[in-house]
């Protein structure tokens, strides 16, 4: 299992079409894969409970997946939450 | 009896029709047990399939209608529709505790809307109306009960409703659906979003007062004031046609321009930019034909948090503007903190007179740690686009020259890592302060631009503070002196090939607009909203004429004189 955290970057916060990209993003991996953000902990796969945490720009958001292409799943998964999304 | 309500005008415009009143119940679906919750199942994915075929139509039309910006809500629908945590926590209440696929698809989503209401983010309280309006599609289904067709609408209305799901605002036939109220909701709500890219009038959150609207009633919706008449007068009706008739044609006047250059009717040339203050107005300055983003104010970056931003998130941010306005210049100004405006995690010592004090590129150059990530970000930035970089409160050119420094430094060090920098980037400064105003000759040999900041240069030549009432008075854009200041950066730029914009309020001012033109300012940036004014006046005015008008306006006694004379001068104009 592995566990990073990132700092939101987008301005106008980690809302629906960051989640849309995210959650498309990570139903592609096989892992399991966690969102935890101000000590909730949600299903990185599902967009309404990613919308659930409530994201805003400048928080801090700790991934922790765990199963196979791990690795790889954390490096996309973490530039998509640093990256600025329109 | 007229009765008059007050809500949010949400999209502008004025709309007269009769009502079209919407019934708000909202299926509540009843708990029933059943003996094989495997069949619910089942039911519960044939209505999830049945209401996606109608998501995507609804998406399919809308992207047709709108294009598929304003289509991706609908993706969003789609997406909530295959939401693992949605849909496996009602097959497990379905299976655990053998229930309807109806009840236990409400219980869920209702748990979701619950959660998203609560949050403080009001965009993100929204989207509990995407949960309530998909899973009130499947239920619909489910219960046989399948939402209303607002499609089928046949007579010119005005549609009246408690609150407008997504779906229901996609499905208006625009041809006769005039304008829409509801009861609830805000600026940012769906229905207020959508009524602004359908472009019709809408007042929402109108109150409980709606309830007395009455299917066919005659309502005149004024979504300019955000006010509603229901059963007006003939002598209201009348009113309101002819204001209607007035915002119509002045709304198409304005629209024009959006395509136009910035030219003055006997062919002088300018440029009107935007000002933004963050990265949700590009896209405002972009749809108001903006021709470049003349400041770009990077507080908002370290404004409202606890920390410095990194280089990445300074980085992320300018290239997103750079890339977004495609080529366009981007005039971005590095931080200009002090003053008003503090940053409480720095803990800087207080000071006696901030606007006087140590704001902006004093203290920037004081703190290279600050300055110089940011410095780093717009380099790296640079090759996504047109970028000017402009220091701000620049006093004496020792102040530019090491700001100059410090940019090379980090060009090079970048560069020498392997990372691309444009080749050339103007570097400009703004000009506010007196001194600089001054001496702008010796500035102009060391800068690439002036962007001329008439808010803080009146308030630093006037030695009046405009926030404080008993000095108000002094605050005086036309006043002569301003006026001389001006021309002599304008004079002293153009002496030595380079451009002068200004990025105050001034430059949107119709009163000054034609002052400024005539003493050959290249450049006005402005807020968005005034853009299309701005140049719709540019377009109007005959810069030979204002080349002189405006020579005599700086030999005039006051403010007051200049801009009587300017008026005159603009009404001589229109009589022709």
């Amino acid at each position: 299992m592995m566990t990073q955290t990132f700092t939101v970057a987008n301005p106008a916060g980690f809302h629906v079409r960051p989640i849309k990209t995210f959650v498309q993003a990570a139903s592609e991996f096989p892992c399991k894969i966690n969102v935890i953000c101000k000590g909730k902990k949600v299903n990185g796969k599902s967009s309404l409970s990613m919308l659930t945490l409530g994201i805003a720009a400048h928080d801090e958001v700790t991934l922790e997946i765990d199963g196979d292409r791990e690795e790889e799943a954390m490096k996309t998964l973490g530039e998509l939450l640093v990256k600025i999304h329109e | 009896m007229t009765q008059r309500l007050t809500g949010i005008a949400a999209s502008p415009g004025i709309a007269v029709a009769r009502a079209v009143v919407l019934a708000s119940e909202e299926y509540v679906p009843v708990r029933k047990a059943v003996t094989q919750p495997e069949l619910e199942t089942a039911r519960l994915h044939d209505a999830i399939r049945e209401a996606r075929a109608g998501i995507e139509r609804i998406r399919d039309a809308t992207e047709q209608k709108l294009g598929a910006e304003k289509a991706a809500i609908f993706e969003g629908h789609l997406l909530i529709l295959e939401d693992p945590d949605l849909i496996e926590t009602t097959e497990s209440m379905i299976r655990e505790q053998s229930v309807n696929a109806e009840y236990a698809l409400h219980v869920t989503a209702q748990s979701f809307i619950e959660a998203l209401t609560a949050l403080e983010d009001e965009s993100l309280r929204e989207r509990a109306a995407d949960v309530r309006d998909v899973c009130g599609r499947i239920i619909g289904i489910l219960s046989g009960k399948p939402k209303r067709d607002l499609s089928l609408l046949t007579e010119e209305c005005v549609v009246v409703a408690a609150d407008l799901a997504p779906s229901d605002t996609a499905e208006l036939n625009l041809d006769v659906v005039r304008g829409f109220v509801t009861e609830i909701g805000s600026r940012t709500s769906h229905s207020a979003i959508m009524a602004r890219s359908l472009d019709i009038p809408a007042v929402v959150g109108a109150g409980p007062g709606i309830r007395e609207v009455s299917d066919g009633m005659l309502v005149a919706v004024d979504a300019i004031e955000g006010v509603l008449l229901l059963d007006p007068s003939p002598d209201e009706l009348a009113a309101i046609m002819q204001k209607k008739a007035a915002y119509e044609m002045r709304r198409a006047e304005l629209r024009a321009w959006a395509e136009r250059p910035s030219v003055s009717a006997d062919g002088h040339r300018v440029e009107i930019a935007a000002n933004i203050g963050q990265l949700e107005d590009v896209q405002k300055a972009i749809d108001n034909g903006a021709e470049a983003i003349g400041l770009f104010r990077t507080e908002f970056l370290y404004m409202g948090r606890d920390r410095l931003p990194t280089e990445e998130e300074q980085f992320q941010s300018y290239k997103y503007v750079l890339e977004k306005m495609a080529g366009k210049p981007v005039v971005i100004r590095t931080l200009d903190i002090g003053g008003d405006k503090e940053l409480p995690y720095l803990g800087l010592p207080q000071e006696s007179n901030p606007f006087l004090g140590r704001r902006a590129l004093r203290f920037c150059l004081s703190r290279p740690d600050v300055f110089r990530p940011q410095l780093r970000a717009l380099l790296r930035a640079s090759r996504y686009g047109n970028l000017k970089i402009m220091f701000p409160m620049v006093a004496v050119l020792e102040e530019l020259t090491e700001a100059k420094r410090l940019l090379e430094e980090e060009k090079q060090a970048l560069v020498a890592s392997g990372e691309q920098v444009a080749d050339r980037i103007e570097v400009g400064i703004m000009i506010e302060i007196p001194s600089a105003a001054v001496s702008a000759d010796l500035f102009a040999a060391e800068a690439d631009f002036f962007s001329i900041g008439t808010n803080d240069l009146i308030q630093y030549t006037m030695a009046a503070d405009r926030m404080n009432e008993t000095v108000s008075y002094l605050y005086q854009p036309y006043h002569p002196s301003v006026l001389r200041l001006i021309r002599h950066v304008i004079d002293a730029a153009h002496a030595a090939g380079k451009w002068v914009g200004v990025c105050g309020e001034m430059a949107g001012d119709p009163t000054a607009i034609p002052l400024l033109l005539g003493l050959g300012l290249d450049e006005f940036s402005m807020s968005a909203g005034s853009i299309l004014p701005a140049r719709e006046r540019i377009g109007s005015l005959h810069y030979d004429e204002w080349r002189t008008l405006s020579l005599q306006a700086l030999s005039m006694r006051s403010s007051g004189d200049v801009q009587a004379f300017v008026q005159d001068r603009l009404e001589g104009r229109d009589e022709k």
